[in-house]
This record gives C-alpha cells, sequence and structure tokens, in this order.
C-alpha cells in the first residue's frame, strides 16, 4: 500500500510540474532557433521526446472507486486484478480512519439458502482480511453475508451466477 | 357361458378401465396436473355433494369438493366427477352399492352440513366400502363454524384418507413460505401461512430485507424465522396468533438456520461472529444462552433436531464440499453422514425418525433426496435443476420443497416413495422455503 502511495505521490508531483511550466514550453521541436546545439541528430533526439512523461492515473480521494468485487465458482479468493481495487479501499480507510464499511457477501442461487449464507460470508471475510492486513481497524468493518437473497441479476445463466458471486462495499458513514 | 354374476364382474371391470381412463385424461388437462410415476395407481372413489339442512340461506362451504381435492391431490385417490353419479344420496341409509359397484368406485363419501346455529354447523359424513357393502366410518363435526369450516371439511378429510390408507391425513396441517416480489427498485419478502393446500394465505411478516429459514415451533403456533432488517441478520420467534415477535439471536454477523428442539424449548442456531466462522449452537430460549456445540473452522450450518431429541444433524464442508454430519445435542464428536455425491446439504429429518431428507446434487442438479436411515439408500425425488428446502410433512409421508418454473420458485410435494408428485398452487412472485407444520395439538 505505501509502494502505491509513493506511486501516487510521484505522478502527481510529475503532472503539477508538468501543469505549471507548460506555458512557457516551446511546443515546436523543429524549431532549431530555440536549440543551441551544433548535434543535428542529436538535438532533434532529444527535442521528439515529451520532455515530461507521465502516466494516466485514478485519485483513491477524488474518483469513484469500484465497490463490487467478483469471484469465481465456488471460491472466495480476491482475483489477483481486484487485489489493487481492495487495495486503495484499504488506503481511504487508513487515510480516515472515521471511516467504517460494510461488507456485503453474495452468493449465486445454486444449492442451498443457509449454506450460501455460509458461502457469502466466507467471501466478505476474504475481503476483511485483505483490509486489515492493510491496516483497516477492525472496528471500522461490518460484514454480512446475504447469500442468494439478494441477487444482482435476476436470471440463472453462468453470467448471472458470476454477476451475483460478489462483495459490496458500502460506506456506512 | 357367463352366469349373471360374471357378466356383472365383467361390466364392471370394463366400466372401471374407462372411468380411469377418464380419469387419467381428465387430469392430464387439469391446471393441478399430478403427476403419477410408476406403480402407483391412484383409487377411485368417490365424494357425493353434500346435503344441506339449514334452511334458506346457502351452505357455508361446499365441504364435499374440499374433501374430493384433498383426496386427489394425496395422489393414491381418483374421485369420479358429480356427472358419472348415477345417484346422490346424503345419507347411508340411501346409498345403491349396486350402483356404485358399477360405477367402479372403491369407497363412497356421503355426508351433509346441519345448521344448529346462527353460526354454527355439524358437520355429518360416513364413508363406505362399495365392494364389502359395509360402513367404514360414521362421524360429525360439531361446533363447527363459517370461519373454520373449511378446517372440519379437512379434519373430514384426514379421518376418510386414514381410514383408507392407514396412513394419518395431513389436510388439517399448515404450511409456512417465503415469497419474494420486486417492488420498485427493490423487493418486497413476506413470510406466509396457509393451509397445506394453498388456501387461507395469511402474511405473517413483511419486510424489504430478506426474510429467511421460517421454522414452526413443535406446538405449530409460532415460527422462527431469520430477518436481515437493517441490513443484519438476527433471529425472532413469533407467535402467530397475537402476531407478538420477539428478538432471539442479535450476535454480530451470521445468526442464522433456527430450528426448534423437540420439547420447543431451545433452538439450535448458526452464529458466525466477527471472523465469520459459521458454527452450530443451542440456544435456550427462556434464558438466551448459548451453547456452542462445533468449532471446525469449515461452515457448519443448517442443524436440525432428531425427533428424539438426542442428535443434531447439519451441514458442514469441513471435508471439502457441503455433507451431512451429526453431532450428540450435548456436543461431542461430530460423524458424517452422507458420502453419496459432492453436494448434500440442509438436512431435515422425518418425524419418524426413518429417513434424511437433503439437497443433493445430482448430475449437476440440485435435487432434493431422501435417505433411508436404516439401509443408507439414497433415493432421488425431484426432477429440477434448483431444488430446495425440503420439509417433511408430520405423517413422514409426503415431503414439500421449493423447485423453480419460469424462473420462479414455486412449491411442489413428492411422496417419500418418490412416486406421487405435484405441484402445489400457493403464493405470489417468487416462492421459497416451504416448512411443513407438525399436527395441530388440541387442548
Amino acid at each position: 500500500m505505501s509502494y502505491l502511495k509513493m506511486f501516487t505521490v510521484a505522478v502527481l508531483g510529475a503532472l503539477l510540474i508538468g501543469c505549471s511550466s507548460a506555458p512557457i514550453a516551446d511546443p515546436d521541436p523543429t524549431d532549431t532557433t530555440y536549440g543551441g546545439t551544433d548535434d543535428a541528430s542529436s538535438t532533434s533526439g532529444m527535442n521528439s521526446d515529451d520532455p515530461y512523461g507521465g502516466s494516466e492515473f485514478e485519485d483513491p480521494n477524488a474518483g469513484e472507486l469500484g465497490t463490487v468485487i467478483y469471484f469465481d465458482f465456488d471460491s472466495s479468493e480476491v482475483r489477483p486484478e481486484d487485489q489493487d481495487l481492495v487495495a486503495r479501499h484499504a488506503m481511504q480507510l487508513t487515510d480516515k480512519s472515521f471511516f467504517n464499511v460494510r461488507l456485503e457477501g453474495h452468493a449465486d442461487e445454486r444449492g442451498s439458502r443457509e449454506y450460501n449464507i455460509g458461502l457469502g460470508e466466507r467471501r466478505a471475510q476474504a475481503v476483511r482480511q485483505m483490509l486489515m492486513i492493510q491496516g483497516v481497524g477492525a472496528a471500522q468493518i461490518q460484514t454480512v453475508s446475504f447469500g442468494e437473497e439478494r441477487p444482482e441479476s435476476m436470471g440463472s445463466s453462468e453470467s448471472d451466477y458470476a454477476q451475483n458471486r460478489r462483495v459490496e462495499i458500502t460506506y456506512t458513514n | 357361458m357367463l352366469t349373471r354374476f360374471d357378466e356383472v364382474d365383467v361390466l364392471k371391470t370394463i366400466a372401471r378401465t374407462l372411468i380411469i381412463l377418464t380419469l387419467l385424461s381428465a387430469q392430464a388437462m387439469a391446471e393441478l396436473v399430478i403427476d403419477v410415476q410408476g406403480v402407483s395407481q391412484p383409487t377411485p372413489v368417490a365424494v357425493v355433494p353434500f346435503g344441506w339442512e339449514g334452511g334458506s340461506a346457502a351452505m357455508p362451504l361446499d365441504v364435499a369438493s374440499v374433501i374430493q381435492a384433498d383426496l386427489k391431490r394425496s395422489g393414491r385417490f381418483a374421485p369420479i366427477d358429480e356427472s358419472k353419479m348415477l345417484q346422490k344420496p346424503t345419507d347411508g341409509a340411501d346409498v345403491d352399492f349396486q350402483d356404485w359397484g358399477f360405477v367402479g368406485v372403491e369407497a363412497i363419501v356421503v355426508g351433509k352440513v346441519i345448521q344448529t346455529g346462527e353460526n354454527a354447523y355439524t358437520v355429518r359424513f360416513q364413508l363406505f366400502d362399495t365392494f364389502r357393502r359395509k360402513q367404514l366410518l360414521g362421524f360429525q363435526i360439531e361446533k363447527a363454524t363459517r370461519g373454520n369450516i373449511r378446517g372440519a371439511a379437512h379434519r373430514a378429510a384426514d379421518m376418510i384418507y386414514e381410514k383408507l390408507t392407514g396412513i394419518k391425513g395431513v389436510f388439517g396441517t399448515k404450511v409456512a413460505y417465503i415469497t419474494a416480489q420486486q417492488q420498485g427498485k427493490g423487493r418486497l419478502y413476506t413470510l406466509i401461512v396457509s393451509d397445506q393446500d394453498g388456501e387461507n394465505e395469511h402474511t405473517i411478516m413483511e419486510s424489504r430485507d430478506p426474510i429467511m429459514s421460517p421454522a414452526w415451533s413443535p406446538d405449530s403456533r409460532q415460527l422462527a424465522y431469520v430477518s436481515f432488517e437493517g441490513n443484519k441478520s438476527s433471529i425472532f420467534i413469533q407467535t402467530l396468533r397475537s402476531g407478538n415477535r420477539f428478538q432471539v439471536s442479535n450476535k454480530p454477523g451470521i445468526n442464522g438456520a433456527p430450528s426448534f428442539s423437540p420439547d420447543g424449548r431451545k433452538l439450535v442456531i448458526t452464529l458466525g461472529g466477527v471472523d465469520g466462522n459459521p458454527d452450530i449452537y443451542v440456544l435456550d430460549i427462556t434464558s438466551r444462552q448459548t451453547k456452542r456445540l462445533t468449532t471446525h473452522r469449515a461452515i457448519d450450518t443448517e442443524g436440525t433436531w432428531s425427533p428424539d431429541g438426542r442428535y443434531i444433524y447439519f451441514t458442514s464442508d469441513r471435508s471439502g464440499g457441503p455433507q451431512v454430519y451429526r453431532i450428540s445435542a450435548n456436543g461431542g464428536t461430530p460423524e458424517r453422514i452422507t458420502f453419496e455425491g459432492s453436494y448434500n446439504a440442509r438436512p431435515r429429518l422425518s418425524p419418524d425418525g426413518k429417513k434424511l431428507a437433503m439437497v443433493h446434487n445430482d448430475r449437476g442438479n440440485y435435487r432434493i433426496a431422501a435417505m433411508d436411515l436404516e439401509n443408507k439408500n439414497l433415493l432421488v425425488l425431484s426432477t429440477g435443476q434448483q431444488d430446495e428446502s425440503p420439509s417433511f410433512a408430520p405423517n413422514s409421508d409426503i415431503l414439500i420443497y421449493a423447485t423453480r418454473q419460469r424462473g420462479d420458485g414455486v412449491l411442489e410435494t413428492v411422496s417419500a416413495d418418490g412416486l406421487i408428485r405435484q405441484k402445489m398452487e400457493s403464493g405470489q412472485g417468487d416462492v421459497r422455503e416451504p416448512v411443513w407444520s407438525p399436527f395441530p395439538r388440541f387442548q
């Protein structure tokens, strides 16, 4: 998480520098009068590069964070591609320790209902553990499992089931 | 050369065959399709329209048609249509056995409703064996009122059913179930109690948050259930007559799967705790003390008492997938009960203690199966893909469960031998989690 934080600060810094220097930058790299060197090849090489670099990023404090994490069939493991999302929630919750979340675990409709409550809880707990490892306080997190009782998608196809196996992160304050 | 006696017999047989064929085709067209499989052949019977002795007012209920519907729905009887009756006696003395023998019915019910006060009725009925020409039963139910005469008709059907089959009838019992209906952006969940034929629905509880896992008290006066009011699960016990309810468990995490002990004093429940490890607990309803029975880090849930109160059967995935285990009601080491297939969950014992019903994964389909606890044979009873929540009728002879029809949950019943299966018309929207009441207790 601290790595991600540092990365974000670095990118943010780069962008701020880029913005402030933009008005005075000469946009035309082929303008030879501006360059001061006789080595044409090296000058043109330098000037063809964007002098600032940078990449797109999401601000965890300003942007809308995704709040739904989906799970594979019969699994309560957070997929690698969702671990970053959980990390960003963790960052938000450690930054603002007065924030509380409710993790709502869900299962697809197959099988018996109370057992599915157990499966939904297992998923909510997987996210909870991940948040706690990253420093979120236990008191900030509440879990509830709705099992198969609150499907996101009402159908009975594999893709409906995939949408229903999920944990929803809800900020309660 | 045929004697006169033989001729009558032949005619009888022909008439019977014709009637059975007619009945079978009529059944196939009816909305309540009785899906009879295997060897079970319904016995032809006649329930003659009841007489009415009550002056100018109309009879408060067509008692005969309630009895007839009950017998038909059992799948064991094929009541003949009124148009096929050669006579319509309302008193045993007027029954012409030769006529009924010719029509081919094996038993006949006649009776009448007698008004005895402003809102007081007597339901009098007789059951005859048409071949032996003998009365099997004569009874009058007194003190019926307009409000409870349907129950009196079910009581009569129970007595007739028991006399003819030797099995206690369950027509006077009730069923509780949950419905979910889309309403605006959300859903409305309703806990309903109805007669076992789907009639006489009463809403017990309604909520925008899910309601789950209804369970009858042994005296059938209360229901325990799980409610997610306030986005949190908790367990309530509600008295049906008064509508009063009290919360019995509201611990952090899962509060689920309540089931009453045979003496009605305790509930077996599932608690998950903040760390979300569902385990089986016994809750003393009066003191609210809980006793933990399982400690495994797997999911342990869906506990249910054996009828003798000695064991608690439950679902656990400690071996990988869910299987049924049992543990002494006082605690101890759990013992695995199911080994056939990768998924066996939500155990329910028959009230006679001989069978264990469960949700069983049958080649990719979730179906209701019952295991004979003595010889361990497992019999798949249902044919759907998402069947769930089996519950035995108090006579151990029938089960009710939820299945899917065009995406919505509907209720079905099946005889414990798997031969007679039928839909139950009930509820609006998605109907699920049926639980059959115990036999009513009368003081």
